[in-house]
């Protein structure tokens, strides 16, 4: 199980990190979302066709945070989209819970880049909106017991009747989220959803956004550009190489514990590898192994990644009980 | 700063009130050249040439006038002689008809035509060809099909409604933002209730904005439409008073025209706030 990958000894480091690398399979049953071949493909002047992605396989299990990163251009958005049913893939198809999906559902909530607020409603009304359109028959009390809950999870009790228009962008942002898991979705799918905040009002949602995922136990798929917040929420860490015709080119479990401490995590075990591990391939391998995917790679199964920095923190890795593991 | 302001501008205003009625009694009082002329003829003559008097009245009349009809507005002695509120009163009531019916066409058509790029392209050209025509231009038509006069005037203020609203409305439905509707779409909302619930209100700002352009032209249209018409409305008023040589009374109506278009279209600008969401 334990192998150097190719592209430790090519960079030739002064500290060489070494990559536990495997395929570890999920079994079938395991498989609560999957991604089975799917492409996109576009109609590019001249009659040909672009390709921004094609036979891109990925499954998530129950209850996962998977981040994905790659450089614009990728097909990152247009994964998240086919996902929520927006978008329609060129070939292959989604299955979630046993089902391969055909358009959008309620059961998968959609936090937008851009919010996505509707202006014209207060924050009440456009999380409302969401739960009356998920229970159809439920009565005025009802819809709005759960808006107000809803918003009370996000930190905004108190502002339902300011409209979008009075919220700063992370108060905004809040209510997309609140908007998201008013109806209780089987999946959360974010489209960089912190991408236009500042520092200091990203740092916040991103807690609160683990926060409510850990206890709730929500299955999410996030994209994101941002090395940290991967690290910070996610379990496992799907890598694009860059596009078109971009593919998986490994999956990264995160090592780190799942009970995180953001002021803590830099000191964390493992950290600083798998930190170096992500921003090299967005520097150097996201352009190389588009180019070149190294042999015996299987698109159907990627090789999935566990960076480590020393045999002391893989010790330390290893003396947890697995259970508390990502 | 903004008291003063506003106080400053209306002071101006009053001052150029002034100025103007004092300009307007100044033109008309000067007396002109008479000529010395058999009495008989000088009987058949009006005063302008006998003893020099304008027969352009001065502010004095027109407010004297102006105070006669607003003393009794709804009087009716006979088709030639109504109150100049019942005249109004066909006027607006015949906008409201033609206008109302342009809003009950012109919003639906607009959605559909809005939401559908097939049909957007393929009533384009029509949009395009008719839009520019006169209104006044389909009077002959009118008439002819529809053979009634009256009827035909709120057919010319359909018709001339129908389009700056058509166009606005597909504007506005068009130019919903996608996020919207993503939200719509990944909630599963119904089509009817997405139609009312994200694209009415997107669309609503630019609607009402065709709306106020409508209700203006449609108040424009409406007093030429009824010099052809005849019979009643503030433009047949005008004509009327017009065959009376009666000066006073076209200018009252002219002013009682500009208020009247002022009203409908403060109304819609108000009706346009409402609806207008801060983003």
């Amino acid at each position: 199980m334990s192998k150097l990958l190719p592209f430790a000894r090519r960079a030739g480091r002064s500290a060489p990190a070494t990559a536990e690398a495997g395929t570890s399979r999920m079994s079938t049953s395991e498989k609560f979302i999957s991604i089975e071949g799917i492409a996109r493909r576009y109609p590019a002047p001249g009659g040909t066709t672009t390709t921004i992605f094609e036979n891109l396989w990925l499954p998530m299990r129950r209850g996962e945070f998977v981040c994905m990163i790659g450089h614009s251009g990728c097909g990152k958005t247009t994964v998240l989209n086919i996902l929520a049913g927006l978008d329609a893939p060129s070939e292959g198809v989604v299955i979630v819970d046993g089902q391969a999906i055909t358009g959008t559902s309620l059961d998968r909530a959609v936090i937008f880049q851009g919010h996505a607020l509707l202006p014209w409603r207060s924050v009440l009304g456009n999380v409302a909106y969401a739960v009356s359109s998920r229970w159809r028959k439920a009565g005025r009390a009802e819809i709005e017991a759960r808006a107000r809950k809803a918003i009370a999870t996000v930190g905004l009790a108190g502002s339902e009747h300011k409209r979008p228009s009075e919220l700063s962008g992370g108060m905004k942002q809040r209510v997309g989220i609140a908007r998201a898991l008013a109806i209780e979705p089987k999946i959360l799918l974010m489209d960089e959803p912190f991408s236009a905040l500042d520092a200091l009002t990203r740092g916040t949602l991103q807690d609160e956004v683990r926060r409510i995922c850990v206890e709730t136990g929500q299955t999410v798929f996030m994209i994101t550009h941002d090395v940290d917040e991967a690290i910070y929420l996610a379990d496992r860490i799907v890598l694009m190489t860059n596009g078109p015709e971009a593919k998986v080119a490994e999956i990264v479990e995160n090592p780190l514990p799942k009970a995180r401490d953001r002021t803590q995590l830099h000191h964390a075990p493992g950290y600083y590898a798998l930190r170096n591990h992500l921003i090299d391939f967005l520097v150097t391998r996201s352009r190389t192994l588009r180019d070149a995917m190294p042999e015996g790679y299987d698109s159907r199964h990627p090789p999935t990644v566990r960076p480590s920095l020393s045999e002391a923190d893989a010790a330390a890795i290893a003396a947890e009980p697995p259970a508390k593991r990502a | 700063m903004q008291r003063t302001l506003s106080l400053r501008a209306g002071i101006l205003s009053l001052a150029l009130l002034a100025l103007i009625l004092l300009g307007w009694q100044v033109a008309v009082s000067g007396s002109a050249r008479t000529e010395v002329m058999d009495p008989e003829y000088a009987a058949l003559m009006g005063q302008t040439a006998t003893t020099g008097k304008s027969a352009m009245p001065g502010p004095l009349d027109v407010g004297a006038t102006i105070w006669k009809h607003l003393k009794d507005p709804f009087y009716d002695r006979g088709p030639n002689d109504k109150g100049i509120g019942v005249q109004l009163a066909y006027s607006i009531g015949r906008v409201a008809l033609g206008y109302g019916l342009a809003v009950l066409v012109a919003i639906p058509v607009g959605f559909l035509i809005g939401m559908s790029p097939l049909m957007s392209r393929a009533l384009d050209p029509y949009i395009q060809i008719l839009k520019p025509v006169s209104p006044l231009a389909w009077m002959p038509l009118a008439l002819y099909t529809i053979k009634d006069s009256s009827l035909s005037a709120i057919f010319v203020i359909f018709i001339c409604s129908v389009w700056p609203m058509l166009i606005n409305t597909v504007f506005g439905v068009a130019g919903t933002r996608k996020e919207w509707l993503n939200v719509a779409r990944t909630l599963e909302v119904s089509p009817i209730r997405r139609a009312f619930t994200v694209i009415l209100p997107a669309a609503a700002p630019t609607i009402l904005t065709g709306m106020r352009i409508s209700i203006g032209i449609a108040w424009l249209v409406i007093v030429a439409a009824e010099m052809l018409v005849g019979g009643t409305g503030i433009g047949y008023f005008v004509w009327n008073e017009w065959n009376n040589l009666s000066i006073t009374n076209v200018i009252t109506s002219i002013l009682v025209i500009g208020l009247v278009g002022m009203v409908l279209d403060q109304l819609l600008a108000r009706a346009q706030r409402l609806v207008t969401f801060p983003e």
